[in-house]
């Protein structure tokens, strides 16, 4: 489907990474300055729109690439944050080894789920991903000691360079981890890995045929979107400070699913939309419960009401979320302009081939 | 060693609780192919409007009846209004909607009853019996639950194995297509499978209510141990239902009492897991054939 | 083929998802208000100081404490009704973070950064405050009054934190004091939350009690709390535990009472404050009666489960009508905040919230119409002793200690004394068994007190 940045993208010659990467240079180029000239508070919510996306674009691809469904993602993102903070309470680790570290774990326990998971379809799927997501937390309880119990186990960001403010700094961590995670994704997406995830998602038995290990791609897909889920467990974990069960209910698992929907499943850029609803819709639904005048009882669980809303009202009304509808706007617009450029060529004497 | 019982015994009640609601989720999966994750939801919904019923003076036993029918209504609703537009389309879809109402109810809940403390009577006393000369932990409460359990079960086993419309809700929900060509009302017994279903559920609420924190998030645990025992069962088989609910609840009773209570979810986990290993559909069904 | 683009036309995700990640920042800026307020001190100004906290208002935590926050508001509007303090009146921005540290971590960002709060007050929990506590103390923002009994906040590593409420190993020396010396000999079991609250109770409790009494320690895990602790109950039972002391939430109480009830397991119940409440626990004990029967019969089940029990507190409960700080909150409450009034009454929960509010307002009048932080935090280390407040003992804040209440008193709940009424029902009031001890929640002995109660001042008792 042609868009201004696929036709962007045919001008840049080359091998599919060193376009992604150079783009995503670009990107992150105009996020630096934009971050500079943002609040302090502003760049911490651009670094936790940075987190979910890592989260959710793991996520869509397990579900939207590979049709495997997850309700238990906070699970993968515990498992990350408390890697991270105990390498950093006990270990002088380098950071970036302790981020990898925590990508490790995830997708470590993403194998273990994964491999029961291969035998089981959608509704299955789900419910022994929900019941990971209840019974992970409860065991960093159980052992207080070693996890921190209610206090958590803190942790801390490296110290940010010169006269940065650490929301600043944490905020390009985060942005920085995003784009990396983006680029591997799409790229892999496009590799026979993505084919293969689609071949198995529509189905099985051809993909068998066709010489595509099923079981091995499932548990891939499921291991790959745990790690992201780690890394963004562990970006949540500085982000909040410190690591502990309460920061991971089966909420989260929820609320990432739909944003993930909401956002577009299948999609990567799908996922900032989602990211970005999950960190505005407290606000906005106060804002809004505060305009109609709605008691603090009602106030308090309105942002609830709403997810759940939206979750319904994506599956009934826009499957392929607010990606989807962009791109079918994007769409009906060309085939007007298209359509107007023939009539004009026409008009003018001039056939054209396919557009 | 009586220690040893009264866990055994507690094993037992929970599990007939977890049986009670694990039967809606095979109703709705035997009558639909779809897993409802919000049957708990919405079994705590019609228990807090069955709250409003009594504190208006009802008295028990109409407010039961009067909460069945609700909650028939209510699950004929939800399947017209937020399950029949799915038909066709992805597996997946009907399993985020049901997520989404979850949700909802959950909030919905919280918004009109707030958050105070509140209680919920038991259809009869919560005191245990008494054997020889001790009070065992089973009580008159827990033998209604297991006779309601056994009820249901008992009726679900007649609807589908000895009715004809058993047998059109099961055609219905297996070959759609096929079944409208030959007259069936698809779309009614799909309606009608929910309004079961949400019969059931209004009951497990009412079951499982006077012994937890009532609140907007009471069922949630009981929904993740009832799909367990659900699962371990077979989703296809009521008494599938019982025999999974009775184990879940003994193994999670055991862990919590012999491991500590933070560990039954993990417990039921392990569970979970080695069942779908050893036999994916379940101890009730057959085996599903392969599909080429 | 090669690595050129695939022919499917894909455009280039990543790309288009930093420019969108972009559009969403600029998004977020525009859709900010507008920057910091007052040059000097943040939230202050002439008219008014902005404070904020962060409490649980919705989730499994909210169920009672989600009182607190609209009865400490209470006071501010009497306060605000009365001309303010030095004039300005006091805005409390309360937000709701579900008790989840990574919403507490972004809510008190926005607080701070955002909402350029004086102070953050009365917010609530110890896993969400302790989130919290290193970038307050950083940014310079007062964390005062937090509601939590850990000992943690009395920390010199972080001096703008205070705590409040007595620390729960103060409850458990208490009690356990109360237990050796009226129950001498009985043995004891232990029902308590696995995390620090129970754990800290514990402490207490350890420090008083011979090790060779407790026979049987039993715990549960509020995360997972889904039915009757019945299993606790038979270990509990089955061990001999004649002394049961809970250290638990209001729902567990009686998800504790409830089975133990149904095995004709009657044990001395000793209930940490945090879990014996009547108007809160009473509703949770009514599934014991059958078929329902309204809130008399609820109100019945609960007193003959509940009576008898021995609990801990630190300034007068709602049932002593008599008593004049009880009368005063009383009317405050009613006048100042009557929504919260007809739902919940005078419980324990808004008492709490009165009490912690009307601390809060002294330490602003003793901090000076030129208000600072610094100053805010001097001034409740000079004063807070002499602070005014329903608690049986004085606080004790000092320069070096950041506690608020280390002394309480002993209840029995008991159906001959008069009974607490709210709008909810009418439930069992309690009487005091023991004098007044006062003791750190360190190793240090119980003492009993022996120093006098503070009465409302003039002004508050002309609420009206």
């Amino acid at each position: 489907m042609d868009t201004p940045l696929t036709r962007l993208g045919r001008t840049v010659p080359g091998h599919p990474l060193a376009r992604h990467l150079g783009l995503a240079l670009g990107a992150g180029a105009a996020l630096y300055f934009l971050t500079s000239a943002l609040s302090p508070y502003n760049d911490f919510e651009v670094g936790e729109i940075a987190l979910y996306v890592v989260a959710l674009s793991g996520l869509s691809l397990l579900t939207g690439v590979n049709g495997q469904i997850s309700l238990g993602h906070g699970a993968f993102m515990a498992v990350g944050a408390y890697t991270v903070a105990l390498l950093m309470n006990h270990t002088g680790a380098n950071f970036v080894l302790e981020l990898l570290a925590a990508v490790g774990t995830s997708a470590a326990l993403g194998v273990v789920i994964g491999i029961p998971a291969t035998r089981l379809k959608g509704p299955y799927l789900a419910g022994l991903t929900l019941l990971l997501a209840l019974a992970l937390p409860p065991i960093a309880d159980k052992w207080s000691n070693t996890f921190g119990g209610d206090q958590g186990l803190t942790t801390t960001v490296p110290t940010a360079p010169g006269s940065l403010n650490p929301e600043e700094w944490l905020c390009w961590i985060q942005v920085l981890g995003a784009l990396v995670t983006v680029v591997l994704l799409a790229n892999l997406l496009q590799s026979r890995f993505g084919r293969s995830f689609r071949a198995v998602r529509d189905n099985e038995v051809a993909a068998a045929l066709a010489g595509v290990h099923v079981a091995r791609t499932k548990v891939l897909a499921f291991s790959i979107s745990a790690g992201c889920a780690g890394l963004a467990g562990a970006f949540l974990g500085l982000s909040t400070g410190v690591v502990s069960t309460g920061e991971f209910p089966l909420t989260l698992s929820i609320q990432l699913l739909a944003a993930m929907v909401v956002g577009g499943t299948g999609t990567l850029v799908g996922m900032v939309w989602g990211a970005v609803l999950l960190v505005y819709l407290p606000q906005w639904s106060t804002s809004l419960s505060n305009q109609f005048g709605l008691g603090t009882g009602v106030n308090a669980y309105l942002a609830t009401i709403i997810f759940g809303a939206f979750l319904i009202g994506a599956m009934l009304i826009a499957p392929s979320g607010i990606q989807g509808g962009l791109r079918w706007v994007w769409q009906r617009a060309r085939g007007a302009m298209s359509a107007a450029g023939a009539a004009t060529n026409v008009q003018h004497g001039v056939s054209q081939g396919s557009t | 060693m009586s220690l040893f019982i009264n866990i055994t015994l507690n094993g037992v009640s929970d599990g007939m609780i977890f049986a009670a609601l694990a039967l809606s989720l095979v109703l709705i999966f035997r009558a639909t192919r779809i897993v409802n994750f919000a049957q708990g939801a919405m079994g705590m919904m019609t228990t807090f409007i069955a709250s409003t019923l009594l504190n208006r003076g009802l008295s028990y036993w109409w407010m039961f009846v009067s909460v069945l029918v609700i909650g028939f209504v209510f699950g004929a609703l939800v399947e017209r209004v937020l399950i029949r537009p799915l038909q066709g389309r992805s597996e997946l879809n009907p399993v985020i909607v049901s997520i989404g109402l979850l949700v909802v109810l959950e909030g919905l809940a919280g918004a009109i009853y707030g958050n105070a403390s509140r209680g919920f009577p038991a259809a009869y006393s919560q005191s245990g019996l008494t054997v020889g000369h001790t009070k065992i932990a089973f009580s008159h409460f827990d033998v209604f639950i297991l006779v309601a359990v056994l009820v249901v079960m008992g009726a679900l086993l007649v609807l589908f194995r000895l009715t004809s419309l058993g047998l059109r809700m099961r055609a219905s929900a297996f070959a759609g297509e096929v079944s409208r060509l030959l007259g069936v009302r698809v779309g009614l017994l799909l309606t009608l499978g929910w309004a079961l279903a949400g019969v059931t559920g209004a009951l497990s609420g009412l079951l499982v209510a006077p012994t937890s924190s009532f609140s907007p998030y009471f069922m949630d645990l009981v929904l993740v141990y009832a799909f367990t025992a659900a699962v371990i069962g077979g989703l296809e088989s009521p008494v599938g239902a019982l025999i999974g609910g009775l184990i879940t609840g003994l193994a999670i009773s055991y862990v919590g009492g012999y491991l500590g209570s933070g560990l039954q979810p993990v417990g039921a986990l392990v569970l979970l897991i080695v069942a779908l290993m050893i036999r994916p559909e379940g101890i009730f069904s057959r085996p599903p054939s392969r599909v080429v | 083929m090669g690595h050129r683009r695939g022919r499917n036309g894909r455009p280039l995700p990543w790309a288009r998802a930093a420019l969108a990640v972009a559009a969403g920042a600029a998004l977020s800026a525009v859709a900010t208000s507008a920057p910091a307020g007052a040059a000097s001190t943040p939230g202050v100004t002439a008219h008014s100081i902005t404070i904020g906290a962060t409490v649980p208002l919705t989730g499994p935590a909210a169920p009672g404490y989600d009182e607190i926050a609209p009865a400490m508001n209470a006071v501010f509007d009497w306060v605000n009704a009365h001309g303010g303090v030095y004039g300005r009146k006091i805005l409390y921005k309360y937000l709701d973070d579900g008790y989840n540290p990574a919403t507490t971590a972004t809510l008190t960002r926005q607080l701070v950064l955002q909402d350029d709060i004086f102070a953050d007050v009365g917010s609530l929990g110890t896993p969400t405050q302790a989130a919290v506590q290193g970038f307050l103390n950083a940014q310079k923002v007062p964390q005062l009054f937090i509601e939590s009994g850990c000992n943690c906040w009395s920390n010199p590593k972080y001096p703008l934190s205070l705590g409040w409420q007595p620390p729960y190993t103060v409850d458990g020396k208490v009690l356990g004091t109360y237990i050796k010396a009226n129950f001498a000999g009985k043995k004891v079991g232990y029902l308590y939350q696995d995390d620090e609250f129970g754990q800290d109770v514990v402490k207490g409790l350890d420090m008083e009690l011979p090790a060779s009494s407790v026979v049987s320690r039993q715990t549960y895990d509020a995360a997972t709390l889904a039915g009757p602790l019945s299993n606790q109950v038979a270990a509990l039972k089955a061990a001999g535990a004649q002394v049961v002391v809970l250290a638990t939430i209001p729902a567990a109480t009686a998800l504790a009472m409830l089975p133990a009830a149904a095995i004709g397991y009657s044990p001395q119940y000793v209930i940490d404050s945090v879990g014996a409440d009547p108007p809160t626990v009473g509703p949770l004990l009514a599934s014991f009666t059958s078929k329902g029967g309204g809130s008399a019969a609820q109100a019945t089940a609960a007193e003959g489960l509940l009576n008898g029990a021995i609990t801990d507190s630190y300034f007068a409960p709602e049932s002593e009508t008599s008593n004049a700080w009880v009368q005063v909150e009383k009317k405050l409450l009613k006048d100042y905040a009557p929504a919260q009034y007809a739902k919940s009454g005078l419980d324990g929960n808004t008492q709490y919230g009165i009490a912690l509010a009307y601390t809060f307002v002294q330490a602003l009048q003793k901090a000076g119409k030129n208000l600072t932080r610094a100053g805010l935090i001097s001034a409740i280390a000079k004063y807070g002793k002499s602070f005014v407040t329903p608690g049986f003992v004085p606080l004790s804040y000092s320069s070096s200690v950041h506690f608020g209440f280390e002394g309480e008193q002993v209840y029995k709940l008991t159906s001959t004394a008069p009974p607490a009424v709210t709008p909810t029902g009418s439930w069992i009031g309690s009487t005091p068994v023991s004098p007044v001890y006062v003791t750190s929640p360190g190793k240090g002995p119980v003492k009993k007190y022996t120093g006098k109660t503070s009465t409302p001042p003039a002004s508050l008792k002309r609420t009206a």
